[in-house]
């Protein structure tokens, strides 16, 4: 069951996308959700369309594989699109459909907003997919450092964000194997009325908090009997580096970008 | 109940780039009434191998027959249910798996599941505290406030009240101090006398393999290595060490002794003092002959 999860799934691999600097890759992304809300004609959806399937093809993981990883997304891109069909009130009506009447507006619109919603996924989770959760906070860290100047505690929110990241799969395993070794005790996860099926969750969630915690102890520990204090002196052992790669990157990024604007409507 | 695995392969998030093959083409057949060790190095598919026990895992490919039950890769029996609760597992560490208010509670929840009566509970709780080692007077206190070793047999108690043809183990004694171990493995070698249970027994110890399992079977790299009695098995040093295992101390000895002073001592599972005795009897032979 938790295998359909890829977000925050790491895949390891060496291509192009792989070895981009991840401050580059975070702002690529960033700047890339924000002007998706641009797009608004067929030709600046096509430009964006490609730059992210582009994208998906250089880092050589396989589509089927990444399309899987979606499937719990799906349902909310459906949602959205027969949403829009059925409200949006636009353009002639093409048929009419148990009462309903559906405008050619309202499809172009569900569309287009469906599209919109299946790219921001997955350009974000392909972050995720090639990026290692430590360069992911490196990058975030370093890119949230101007905000030391008002105090911001930036080093302790990196390092609760990677420690985050690096248990989500931990917990996953141990929900994997306490739910196994309770359903070897007759819980019953998946049949049977809703009130037994949310009681079946106690004997799940209780042990996952109890380790979480002593984890969490545990680790507190460690990091203490290694002398950690902090982010006040402390030095890194990767070092970000912009390099040229990363700049035409962004070029041919700032490029589509330009495109998405010579195309679009005003 | 018998086990039969027949060309058993099981393939971890298949079709992704994370695919892993963990079993391959495994067969083999445990008669009811054995109690087998599965020995292995780690990752050679020990604890996959167990999870298709009782239905956890469905095979990718191949079929798992447990008494009647079958399991394969289309089908999976309609009472998985009642088989849980003929085959009872006890995973690695299973103390994390405690959860309830109090120790009593907790020991009941398995066969509460099962649709056990309360009144046939209490009285199985009666012969099950006692026989894991456990004070009744920890029967109200919370499990979380117990030494690991008590939550250890609280929960290897919370299997047993289920009272299970088929006994499942995986490293039922990691993490427990020396005696502690030997007493939890000698609860389990009686119970499956007295009861006559199928016991499997997933273990790193050579000595538990040789001391209680009537039959062995290493596992290598998803794949059945060898399988045989403990004296087949256990005397084919070259081909263990090939796979990162060990022979067992006695046998080492014995080896040893043998080759020293001479002499043919078989090794036929003797208990130690029993050993012991022949050689004090292989010594006085030899000193005789001089």
């Amino acid at each position: 069951m938790n295998n359909t999860i890829i977000i925050g799934q790491y895949v390891p691999g060496n291509s192009l996308v792989h070895r981009l600097d991840p401050r580059m890759k975070i702002t690529i992304i960033f700047l890339f959700v924000i002007f998706i809300f641009f797009a608004n004609n067929v030709l600046s959806y096509s430009i964006l369309t490609a730059f992210a399937l582009l994208t998906v093809i250089i880092t050589k993981i396989p589509i089927r594989f990444i399309l899987k990883g979606l499937t719990p997304v799906w349902f909310l891109i459906i949602f959205t699109f027969i949403l829009h069909l059925i409200v949006t009130k636009e353009g002639t009506v093409l048929i009419e459909l148990l009462g309903f009447k559906i405008y050619s507006g309202a499809l172009i619109q569900g569309f287009a907003i469906s599209l919109r919603f299946f790219l921001l996924i997955l350009i974000t989770s392909l972050l995720t997919l090639t990026t290692t959760p430590i360069e992911i906070t490196d990058a975030i860290e370093d890119l949230l450092h101007p905000l030391k100047k008002i105090k911001f505690p930036v080093h302790e929110l990196a390092l609760m964000m990677s420690i985050s990241l690096r248990f989500i799969p931990t917990l996953l395993q141990e929900t994997d194997k306490i739910s196994k070794a309770q359903a070897s005790r007759g819980v019953d996860f998946r049949t049977g009325p809703i009130k037994e099926r949310i009681k079946a969750i106690v004997p799940l969630l209780v042990p996952l908090f109890v380790s979480a915690f002593k984890r969490a102890e545990e680790l507190a520990m460690a990091m203490e009997a290694r002398g950690y204090q902090g982010g006040e002196g402390r030095s890194k052992l990767r070092q970000l580096k912009i390099r040229k790669m990363d700049i035409i990157v962004f070029l041919f990024f700032l490029l589509i970008i330009a495109g998405l604007f010579v195309t679009r409507n005003y | 109940m018998d086990i039969t695995f027949k060309d058993v392969s099981y393939i971890y998030q298949a079709n992704s780039p994370f695919a892993h093959k963990a079993l391959e083409n495994l067969s083999f057949h445990i008669p009811s009434g054995s109690f087998v060790a599965v020995i292995g190095h780690t990752g050679s598919g020990k604890s996959t191998l167990i999870q298709h026990l009782n239905g956890l895992l469905t095979p990718t490919k191949g079929q798992v027959q447990i008494g009647d039950y079958l399991i394969n890769a289309d089908k999976k029996p309609e009472n998985l249910k009642e088989l849980r609760s003929r085959v009872g597992v006890v995973f690695q560490y299973p103390e994390h798996q405690l959860f309830d208010e109090t120790v009593a509670k907790d020991i009941a929840f398995g066969p509460k599941n099962f649709g056990v009566t309360k009144t046939e509970i209490q009285k199985r709780m009666k012969d099950i505290v006692p026989a894991v080692g456990l004070d009744e007077k920890l029967l109200n206190r919370s499990p979380f406030d117990l030494s690991g070793g008590q939550m250890r047999r609280v929960a290897i108690a919370g299997v047993l009240a289920v009272k299970p043809e088929i006994l499942v183990l995986d490293e039922p004694t990691a993490g427990l101090d020396p005696r502690g171990q030997r007493e939890i493995m000698d609860m389990f070698s009686t119970l499956h006398k007295e009861q006559n249970l199928t016991t499997v027994l997933v273990t790193h110890s050579m000595e538990d393999a040789v001391k209680y399992a009537d039959h062995v079977i290493i596992m290598n790299k998803g794949t059945k290595y060898m399988e045989g009695t403990p004296e087949e098995v256990f005397t084919q040093k070259e081909a263990l060490n090939q796979v990162q295992l060990d022979v067992p101390e006695m046998i080492q000895f014995l080896n040893a002794f043998n080759e020293r002073f001479g002499d043919k001592i078989q090794f036929k599972r003797q208990s130690i003092p029993r050993l012991a005795m022949e050689i004090q009897q292989a010594l006085k032979g030899a000193e005789s002959d001089e």
